[in-house]
């Protein structure tokens, strides 16, 4: 019978503990639905399932450590009981993608603190709150609206509480309107845990630093016509499809990657993997120190709106400390941007087992030289760090010059 | 809509972009960004929370009237009429 497995959350996890199952034996659970709540070090987070089926028996406890790849769970692949004897081969449609080998899942150099642990709030609802499939972001939500999440009819995936159930369900609070005061209302406590945060990037840039020759190359990007491009563009949408020039940049990286494969992908048991589609990275940084990369899937085929979505969701997420494991995974490759506060250049640090990461600067006003007079522009330096062992500086230059073309034909992007 | 409903939503908009701001040590003069460590995207989340709890457009040449929590008030009271 297949097994859901204790899952890799980052190439640097060998162990996770089990600290709530959202589902129990008999339920019916589909690909992407949340089954369990796994606490690593890097916080408390929600662990989906790859597969369709029914959960058959649960084998690990609540508040059980167990080892990466260790099985948490049996799931059927459909509602008749299963024989005793090992599933026939033909039958075979439940893949846990958990199954795959952990140890050289792409390291995400750090991962979102979860700012608390989901349990407390089931065990305080009781058994019905804590049978009930929610996200720990919905008890947490639950919990602050008083709300007993118990009685609530999910709408999330496979009928899990989400969020918006749980706000549904409390109303609007009459008692909340006439507190004097509403801007003075501090949400809720938070417990900081940036030492493991701290950690995990410690880890991952000990290795990076140790196993990678980088070689590092720069370029000076003309933003004038990205920038009149984005001001024409947001002038004429409504603000949800407005778009920031990080977005524009991340597009550049991957339609260039179109044409530069050795910098899209793994080095891995001594040789260079190519990526299975050009996924970029996004660093983002946190609030409460520290930062993480998810990955933008085919970011190279989607359009620039359908980007700045995915893009705003992660960013989004990610500060609230509410990634799901799926989007943990982290690109090909990564992009990191300085944004508006920041100073010129970046000098990035790959991403083991990535090969290469480029980085923006923060925009500045500079001359530049135009049709041979000095004009002011606002210009943006790009960089490049790439692992020497799979790419040389002249191919990373003339991808580096890719980037920076495409980002003068914003049409293009 | 009365000063207080607008707080609320003030308050409501800037916690969706970062749930761990405690709106009450906000400086109501000084820039949020600042305060909050607001980048593009948060200010642009934030636009976009406001945007839709009060049903009104917000052009991005009116983001930097959203700067401080002061400014907020006077520019949504006046857009929210």
């Amino acid at each position: 019978m297949p097994e859901f497995l204790m899952p890799s959350l980052g190439a640097d996890m060998t162990q996770g503990t089990l600290v709530e199952w959202a589902v129990k034996p008999g339920d019916r659970v589909h690909r992407g639905d949340v089954v369990a709540v796994v606490e690593t070090s890097k916080g408390a987070i929600d662990v989906e399932i790859f597969s369709d089926g029914i959960i058959d028996q649960l084998l690990v406890p609540e508040g059980t450590t167990v080892p990466v790849g260790e099985p948490l769970a049996l799931v059927r692949s459909d509602g008749r009981p299963e024989p005793e004897a090992p599933a026939a081969p033909a039958e075979a449609p439940v893949r846990p993608v958990t199954r795959e080998p952990a140890p050289e899942a792409p390291a995400e150099p750090a991962v979102p603190v979860e700012p608390s642990t989901p349990a407390p709030a089931a065990e305080a609802r009781g058994e019905a709150a804590a049978r009930v499939r929610a996200s720990p972001a919905a008890r947490r939500r639950a919990e602050e609206l008083d709300v007993d999440i118990g009685k609530l009819q999910g709408t999330g995936p496979g009928g899990a509480v989400v969020i918006a159930d749980v706000e549904q369900a409390s109303g609007p609070g009459p008692a909340e309107e006439e507190t004097p005061n509403p801007m003075g209302e501090k949400p809720r406590a938070l417990t900081e845990a940036p030492g493991d945060i701290r950690e995990i990037i410690a880890a991952a840039m000990t290795r990076s630093k140790r196993e990678i020759p980088h070689y590092y190359l720069s370029n000076w990007v003309d933003l004038a016509p990205a920038n009149g491009w984005l001001a024409d563009w947001n002038d004429s949408h409504p603000v949800e499809e407005r778009l920031i020039p990080g977005v524009l940049m991340i597009r550049a990286v991957a339609l260039a990657l179109e044409r530069f494969h050795e910098f899209n992908g793994f080095f891995r048991d001594g040789k260079f993997q190519p990526g299975d589609g050009i996924h970029v990275g996004a660093a983002i940084s946190l609030r409460r120190g520290g930062l993480v990369a998810p990955g933008l899937r085919d970011a190279n085929k989607r359009s620039l709106v359908e980007l700045m979505t995915a893009f705003r969701g992660l960013v989004a997420r990610a500060r609230a400390g509410r990634l799901k494991a799926s989007e943990m995974a982290g690109g090909t490759i990564t992009v990191s941007s300085l944004g508006e506060q920041g100073v010129e250049e970046v000098y990035p640090v790959i991403y083991s087992p990535q090969v290469a990461i480029v980085g923006f600067g923060t925009p500045s006003e500079r001359p530049w030289v135009v049709e041979g007079r000095v004009e002011p522009r606002w210009l943006v330096r790009v960089s490049l760090a790439a692992d020497h062992r799979v790419s040389d500086g002249h191919r990373g230059a003339l991808f580096l010059e890719a980037v920076t073309h495409l980002l003068q034909e914003p049409d293009s992007l | 809509m009365n000063a207080t409903d607008l707080d609320r939503v003030i308050r409501d908009a800037l916690i969706s972009v970062a749930p761990d701001l405690d709106v009450a040590d906000l400086e109501p003069d000084e820039p949020i960004r600042d305060q909050a460590d607001f980048d593009s995207m948060d200010t642009l989340n934030f636009a976009i929370a406001l945007s839709q709890a009060l049903s009104v457009d917000i052009p991005e040449a009116d983001y930097a009237k959203l700067a401080s929590l002061s400014e907020c008030r006077r520019y949504l009271a006046e857009r929210t009429g």
